[in-house]
């Protein structure tokens, strides 16, 4: 009876034990590659670095264009995706039936999309809206004259529109089962339509999540590079994209081409690093104010499940 | 002793003809038929799993919400159906309101759960929208204590007054009957003693069915006592009579607690 | 249905032990109430047959144990309605509880009388042979025994054919009455002895009608019909 009670607490400090060390790796591993960034990025990092364009090789001069660029692109990325997965996770929650094959069918959709790898959204992106859209849109309009279809702003913010659909739709469904029924009931036995209580009572209760899918989903959108490389990534551009059929500079893409397409490496090192530092600390803001956005919302609707 | 009933001339207001409730293959309910007097109050009472909610909840069209909730027989508001070709659960719902369980006032201010009907009936701001959430706040014996903070978020308020505030909300539409399924039950005695007057104000006005496990609370507060068991209507009668003198022996038995 | 404990009209327990217990007391108490007011009478009459002055005596000394058992099972009543909150045939018992013990105080009083009049004849020699006295005595007992057993039985038709006998004693005071007064007539030293005769016919009478009351009780009890002051009503249609 002693040893079964002995080793139930040496069995409770191993536990205590091992998560703590797993916890102290986790964070160790982060600071290591946040202070290793930190140093190595902060000496060039100014307004200057933000404000211009690289020059000489890549060697001196800023990343603006490229900052301009990530957030031209995540910005046509949310418009895109945005109605898209909110409506379609509305649909799925709020009017379908859950037992018709449809649903089912649009739900393993759903779900095999977020594990589909980016690289293959890539080569998705080339062919269906460059190649595809793009293609044929040239050929009806522009008479056969390559305007859209090719690498631009707008097919990579469509690719990546699709790749972090699936984020917005699950995040958004997330949100739309935590507004309890009774409060939906409470709105139809008034006499409202399905239409009025969803627009009324179910989706201003779940924007907090909603805000919080979107946010997630932008800072994915920020970082991610495989799907823009053929899509419309570019390495170096005298101008900025103005017009959506106009290729773009990108953070995540310049870091690579820092990294294994410069001339001179060693000289670019030091841009490289603060590259990498602007991008993380993007992508942290972003995650951070996701985080805020969500408690500080959170906190406002307490209690209304009670 | 005798029983006092009057000669009740109270004209029905909604009449059930045979009505059955089916969740997929099993019947859950019926066939019942019965008849609810107008501006009375009429209690359902029963075991759990009766199928008195499930009855209340025909009224006014929401067991359609439920997938795969079938129903036969007929539902008469006035002489109208409220089923069939050419019935619209919306307009159903805005004459026949409801009260749920436990109190669901939305995450919004006081004036705008009570305005929520009425806005999302078409009307607009203006002094008859604050007409009527005054009115439906008076109506529910809320008004006093709320007229100074209509626009604090009714969450804020204690279980009692949401309760009332959700009554309020299903008054400001003017509905003719007002459904409540077991309104009292989650709040403390004396907030179940202001429900309960409020019903018996509210009876000049409204027709109510109140749906109750609390069988003094129907006794108390009801005009006309339905019983039901395992899905059939057992007896309805006036509330007098059914508590002294019931009819049927299964009545006597759930009444005086007999059940083994 | 008839033994001890069946209960309401469906001859089902409650679910609740300790309410059944109660109820099952309650019927106990009455029963031993009505025995015992019983048993006065047929003492009070004993008494008057057989000049035993000393059975009058006791008689009217159990009288206080009487009283103390009405104060005991309305106390009992009191406690069942505040705790149990009772309805339908429940109600319908324990109101008519109430209102029973009464009744049958009313009877241990009268049978007090009895005796004390008994007291006063035996100071004297007998006025005559106690034929139709003992008679109506028996039949007044009987009466009020037939009514405690509809009781117990939640009989009904039991219990009407006891209101019913009410006019046969109705008729043997009438009789008895007119008969003493010849003897008043004859000799005005039989007053005395000739009013205390009338007057325990008088109270005989008057349980007689207390036990007329209990049956009508028991009908309420078991039907829910409330027979009281059949032809005596205001006709007056007069409801809310």
């Amino acid at each position: 009876m002693a040893s079964r009670q002995w080793r139930g607490r040496v069995g409770d400090a191993a536990l205590v034990i091992s998560t703590g060390a797993a916890t102290l790796l986790v964070l160790v591993i982060l600071a290591i590659l946040v202070i290793d960034v930190v140093r190595g990025g902060s000496a060039r990092l100014s307004w200057g670095f933000l404000t211009k364009a690289p020059t000489e090789g890549m060697t001196a001069g800023g990343v603006f264009p490229a900052i301009f660029g990530t957030v031209a692109m995540v910005i046509l990325m949310t418009i895109a995706v945005v109605p898209a997965g909110v409506a379609t996770a509305i649909y799925l929650h709020e009017y379908a039936d859950r037992q018709a094959p449809l649903t089912r069918i649009i739900r393993i959709a759903v779900n095999n999309l977020a594990g589909v790898p980016s690289i293959v959204f890539g080569l998705f992106g080339l062919g269906f809206f460059i190649q595809f859209l793009g293609g044929g849109i040239d050929k009806l309009f522009f008479g056969g004259n390559k305007v859209l279809g090719q690498p631009a702003l707008i097919w990579a913010s469509l690719t990546m529109a699709v790749l972090t659909l699936p984020v917005v739709i699950v995040a958004t469904e997330e949100s739309l089962r935590t507004v309890p029924r009774e409060l939906r009931e409470a709105s139809l036995a008034l006499g409202a339509t399905k239409f009025q209580t969803v627009l009324n009572v179910v989706l201003p209760q779940a924007t907090p999540g909603i805000l919080t899918g979107t946010i997630l989903a932008i800072s994915r959108g920020a970082g991610e590079v495989a799907p823009i490389l053929f899509t419309g990534a570019a390495y170096y551009l005298p101008h900025l994209p103005w017009h959506p059929n106009n290729q773009f500079m990108h953070l995540g893409y310049h870091v690579y081409v820092l990294a294994t397409q410069s001339p001179d490496v060693d000289a670019a090192k030091p841009i490289l690093y603060s590259t990498v530092l602007v991008l993380l600390a993007v992508t942290f803001v972003l995650n951070l104010s996701a985080f805020v956005v969500r408690s500080r919302m959170r906190h406002r609707f307490a209690g209304a499940s009670a | 002793m005798s029983t006092a009933a009057a000669a009740d001339n109270a004209r029905p207001k909604l009449t059930v003809k045979d009505l059955s409730v089916f969740y997929g293959q099993k019947k859950a309910l019926g066939p019942v038929s019965m008849e609810i007097a107008e501006k009375r109050v009429t209690a359902l009472i029963g075991p759990s799993g009766c199928g008195k909610s499930t009855f209340l909840r025909s009224l006014n069209r929401m067991n359609e919400l439920i997938p795969a909730c079938r129903m036969e027989g007929s539902v008469q508001l006035d002489d109208q159906p409220i089923y069939g070709p050419g019935t619209d659960a919306v307009m159903v719902r805005r004459r026949i309101g409801m009260v749920f369980q436990r109190s669901n006032p939305f995450p919004k201010s006081i004036f705008e759960n009570v305005a929520y009907g009425l806005r999302i009936g078409g009307m607009g701001n203006g002094s008859d929208l604050s007409g009527r959430v005054e009115r439906a706040l008076r109506q529910a014996a809320l008004w006093e204590e709320v007229k100074d903070r209509l626009t604090e978020s009714a969450l804020g308020m204690s279980g009692g007054q949401q309760q009332r505030l959700c009554i309020a909300r299903a008054l400001a539409v003017e509905p003719e009957v007002l459904l409540m399924d077991e309104p009292a039950s989650a709040l403390d005695p004396i907030a179940t003693a202001h429900i309960e007057e409020l019903i018996n104000e509210l009876s000049d006005g409204y027709t109510v069915v109140i749906v109750t496990h609390n069988m003094q609370q129907a006794a108390r507060v009801s005009d006309y006592t339905a019983f039901f068991y395992m899905g059939d209507l057992v007896e309805v009668a006036n509330t007098q009579v059914l508590f002294t003198k019931p009819s049927q022996s299964r009545t006597e038995d759930y009444i005086t607690g007999r059940f083994g | 249905m008839s033994k001890i404990g069946a209960m309401g009209s469906t001859g089902r327990e409650h679910t609740n032990r300790e309410y059944e217990q109660e109820l099952r007391r309650l019927r106990e108490q009455i029963l031993l109430m009505g025995a015992k007011v019983e048993e006065s009478i047929i003492s009070s009459i004993r008494a008057l047959t057989e000049r035993d002055t000393a059975l009058a005596e006791r008689t009217i000394a159990m009288d206080r144990q009487i009283n103390q058992m009405e104060i005991d099972i309305d106390g009992l009543c009191l406690q069942v309605l505040a705790r149990r909150q009772p309805v339908a045939s429940d109600l319908r018992f324990i109101t008519m509880a109430l209102k029973l013990v009464t009744d049958l105080e009313r009877i241990g009083d009268l049978g007090v009388n009895i005796c004390e009049r008994v007291v006063e004849l035996n100071q004297e020699p007998p006025l005559k042979p106690y034929v139709d006295l003992p008679v109506m005595a028996e039949e007044t007992q009987r009466m009020l025994h037939d009514a405690l057993d509809a009781f117990v039985a939640s009989d009904a038709e039991h219990a009407h054919r006891v209101i019913e006998r009410d006019a046969t004693i109705d008729a043997y005071y009438s009789q008895i009455f007119r008969e003493l007064l010849t003897y008043m007539m004859e000799d005005v030293r039989n007053i005395y002895r000739a009013t205390r005769l009338q007057s325990i016919a008088k109270y005989l009478e008057r349980i007689g009608d207390h036990a007329t009351n209990l049956a009508e009780m028991v009908v309420f009890m078991v039907k829910g019909q409330d027979i009281r002051h059949a032809g005596k009503l205001s006709n007056a249609n007069s409801h809310s």
